[in-house]
């Protein structure tokens, strides 16, 4: 009688907490809303499965429990029950796996008219590179890697010479323009992650990996590290500002270009 | 269905199996050290893992201690946390789960269920343990060597596993990539062990579709752990050499704190797939044994026939299969190539089906049972509520797109802890309850059980669930504390503490539960042979606990199924697997056919 009634407890509560704890994902801040709504459906499917079970189950705890003179069935199999909750089954799993799916390939297809931008990890900061007006990023090479060129920018190449290089300043972006992020490690693996952007990917050193989002909110979020770094990993903050596109170009004019970097005198 | 039920009295084979000699001990170092009597190595087995458990545990103490209270406990700076983290981590999956459902259940229950005298190689069985005590003695090594444990975390990622800004470096990760060859090669001869075994030597009547559930769990996932672990071990070598002589399978050209390395062309991302390659199927090898032993305490203890035993058995087979084509959903923000996520996620859901088929059995299991709220069945029951909910979060971190928000996030903490953690430990604690009067002939004490159960299964929930929140707010794991961010409210400082002081009482909980081991082998009510009134071969020895060569002269012969609960037209309410069916001419007072 007490199990089933903590078991339940257990379920209403579980119930209970999800709708009305004070702890939820933060507001969205890109196109990626798909994501929610489809975080929303399992949460559905789950939730009515995890109940029911545990509510069957506190039912069966009482209503067979052991008493004088009560002896169980005798059934060893029942195909059709069975058929019929793996039929039910798979409709769930269907039912999650499809918008999944859906969603992940608007994910991995990233849109024409997307600006390339980069951002590299290192232990325990963050570097960021913009391409300047002719709107494509140069070519890097890690032997590069200096003092005077924190991400290896190939001299020789012309695309790099106008790229912005932001080495522990917070990143800009326009809002509503795509943005596929260019991933590059230089030491370990990192992990790009904005919580309100909901999308990220690890940064691989030896591979440049990606992905895109649009931003869809103005503000300053949290950049954090995902992916186990060593030590500083908590550490390795920095900021993204997203503000509209009039805002973006008077920044972005105020930046210097790769070329201006390595010509500065010593 | 009266087929599986009886075999419909199929014949049993004539053929003898043959007696086996057996290495009998010749004095007390032979019998209770260097034995090779498989009870006393599942014994021995089973200790070490819950001494290594405790370090295990202790050490999840000094990491909520950090995440409850940061800043409070000076000598838990982000190295140590590190350290901590990455040992408990490795302890738990590896060198306790894993080494006590297959070295410490597997070495004792499989002869004995299956009517056998003992492993079919005694002598390599031994020297599994004596390799596994070893392993483990290296990895407790690695605490006191300069530089402490590896901080790398249980993933053992290159670059940084064996770079210098991360703790443990110099030895650290050394000894934990020797200690874990050493565990694989020590369990591969358990393993081989357990493998012939279960085909070789099952008594006669024995068939493979009338052993019992748990025996089908730890077989399947010794089969495995046999395909899996060798993946773990080449990725162990490579990453050693790397570390030790300077080759590259792992580490790419790199700039380390402004120094160019002398590494190039390796590939980081060849060693996750190497991990998970082994990784992945290693969850279904801690599960498989907990669903196949969870499956024996729920029929037992509601004194009914496991429900749809075939398909009970064919979904160990099809999971344990299953889980050799899914391991890049732990990579699905690795930086693998992305389209690799559409055949994972499927494969990924697809074993959801299986899964929930093995749940639902439990649950039809109780239904129109005779339930016994034993401490085996409040586990059991523990186990099922834990284990669906970890399990239904899996479909979360298991639906590519649904993962990239959370992965790498408290989320993930929670779901894993929640379903290979939590749901198998409670697995792990019916099943001593469940077994400790075969092994000891004395009943552990029940009032001590409930509240060792009560505290452990709510307090365990109460810690893992809100915790799923905790990620969905988007608080990454792997932090020591998360310090100043626009997003995480001050409230999810408080359920930090909260979780921290409930893991405080559940730990202190399993102190009750060692002492209650202590205790009840010697003030525990005897238990005779068979306390549960159980149907497997176990219980039904000449001697508890079961004497050297399991079964005195003869061997048990098998004449039915291990789940003859409440037969229709016999008194008693369970009939052993060994009592012969009534002579044709009162078959039809007996089962239905």
């Amino acid at each position: 009688m007490i199990v089933a009634l903590v078991l339940v407890l257990v379920a209403v509560g579980s119930v209970a907490f999800h709708l009305w704890s004070p702890w939820w994902w933060t507001p969205i801040a890109s196109n990626w809303h798909f994501i929610d709504a489809t975080i929303t459906i399992t949460f559905w499917i789950t939730g009515v499965v995890f109940t029911a079970v545990v509510l069957f189950m506190a039912w069966c705890v009482f209503r067979y429990r052991a008493r004088p003179g009560h002896r169980a069935a005798y059934e060893p199999e029942n195909k059709r029950l069975e058929i019929w909750l793996t039929l039910a089954t798979a409709v769930g799993v269907a039912a999650m796996l499809a918008p999944g799916l859906v969603v992940w390939h608007q994910f991995v297809t990233v849109p024409a008219n997307a600006t390339e931008i980069e951002v590299v990890g290192q232990q325990w900061r963050w570097a960021y590179r913009l391409p300047g007006p002719d709107g494509r990023l140069g070519a890097v090479d890690t032997r590069l890697i200096g003092p005077d060129n924190p991400l290896g920018v190939v001299p020789g190449d012309a695309a790099g010479q106008d790229d912005v290089i932001l080495d522990g300043e917070d990143l800009h972006l326009p809002i509503g323009r795509p943005v596929k992020v260019l991933l590059r490690s230089i030491d370990v693996l990192h992990d790009f992650y904005v919580p309100e952007f909901r999308a990220k990917m690890d940064m691989i050193p030896g591979s440049v990996t990606y992905f895109w989002f649009t931003p869809t909110r103005t503000g300053t979020f949290d950049v954090l590290c995902a992916e186990l770094c060593g030590q500083g990993h908590a550490i390795m903050r920095g900021r993204v500002v997203v503000q509209t596109e009039a805002e973006h170009q008077a920044w972005l004019g105020s930046r210097g270009s790769f070329a201006g970097l390595a010509a500065r005198p010593r | 269905m009266s087929e599986i039920a009886h075999g419909a009295g199929g014949p049993i084979p004539a053929a003898e199996v043959p007696e086996m000699e057996l290495p009998h001990p010749h004095g007390w170092w032979s019998t209770y050290v260097f034995s090779q009597d498989a009870k006393v190595i599942g014994i021995q087995y089973s200790l070490t893992a819950i001494a290594i458990g405790l370090v295990a545990l202790v050490l999840s103490w000094l990491m909520r201690l950090q995440l409850g209270f940061p800043g409070t406990f000076s000598f838990i700076d982000p190295p140590a946390y590190y350290q901590f983290i990455t040992m408990h981590g490795m302890i738990m999956v590896v060198y306790l789960l894993t080494a006590l459902f297959l070295g410490g259940f597997g070495n004792y229950l499989i002869p004995l269920m299956l009517g056998a005298r003992d492993m079919v190689f005694p002598f390599v069985n031994m020297l599994s343990y004596w390799i596994y005590l070893l392993a483990v003695l290296v990895l407790v090594a690695s605490f006191f060597v300069p530089g402490g444990p590896t901080g790398a975390g249980w993933t053992l990622y290159p670059p940084q596993a064996i770079l210098s800004g991360t703790p443990g470096r110099d030895w650290g990760i050394v000894l934990m990539l020797v200690s874990l060859c050493l565990f694989i090669a020590g369990f591969t001869m358990g393993g081989l062990n357990y493998v012939v075994t279960v085909l070789q030597a099952r008594t006669r009547g024995m068939t493979l579709m009338r052993m019992p559930l748990t025996v089908w769990g730890i077989f399947t996932a010794t089969v495995m752990a046999l395909l899996a672990f060798p993946a773990l071990f080449v990725g162990a070598v490579m990453m050693l050499l790397d570390r030790l002589i300077g080759t590259s399978f792992f580490m790419p050209m790199l700039v380390e704190f402004g120094q160019q390395l002398r590494h190039g062309g390796g590939s980081p991302i060849l060693f996750q797939h190497l991990f998970w390659f082994f990784g992945h199927p290693e969850v279904y090898i801690v599960a498989l044994p907990a669903f196949g032993i969870v499956s024996d305490l729920i029929s037992t203890h509601a004194r009914r026939n496991i429900f749809g035993y075939r398909m009970m058995v064919w979904a160990i087979v099809i999971i344990g299969a299953l889980s050799f084509v899914v391991w890049a959903h732990h990579m699905y923000v690795s930086g693998m190539n992305p389209y690799f996520g559409f055949f994972f996620a499927t494969t990924t859901l697809i074993i959801a089906i299986p899964t929930a088929i093995k749940v639902y059995n439990w649950l039809l299991t109780l239904w129109r049972g005779n339930i016994h709220l034993t401490v085996p069945m409040l586990f059991a029951l523990g186990f099922i509520v834990t284990f669906v909910n970890g399990g239904l979060t899996g479909l979360f971190l298991g639906n590519v797109v649904v993962d990239v928000p959370l992965s790498d996030t408290m989320f993930v903490v929670a779901h894993f802890h929640m379903v290979m953690g939590v749901a198998p430990v409670m697995v792990i604690f019916g099943g001593i309850y469940h077994w400790y009067p075969k092994v000891t002939g004395r009943m552990l004490d029940d009032t001590m059980g409930k509240i060792h159960f009560w505290v452990t299964f709510l307090g365990a929930y109460a810690i893992f669930f809100p915790m799923h929140y905790l990620g969905l707010l988007g608080v990454p794991r792997r932090y020591h504390e998360i310090g100043e961010t626009s997003f995480v409210p001050a409230s999810a400082q408080d359920l930090n503490a909260f979780i921290s002081v409930v893991a405080l009482v559940v730990g202190a909980a399993q102190l009750l539960f060692l002492f209650n081991l202590v205790w009840s082998l010697r003030y525990g009510r005897e238990s005779g042979p068979n306390p549960w009134r159980a149907t497997t071969l176990e219980w039904q020895t000449p001697q508890t606990p079961p004497g050297h060569g399991n079964w005195g002269p003869e061997l048990p012969v098998v004449h039915r199924w291990a789940y003859d609960y409440a037969v229709p037209g016999v008194a008693e309410d369970f009939v052993p697997q060994n009592q012969p069916h009534p002579a044709p001419g009162h078959a039809a007072q007996g089962h239905a056919t």
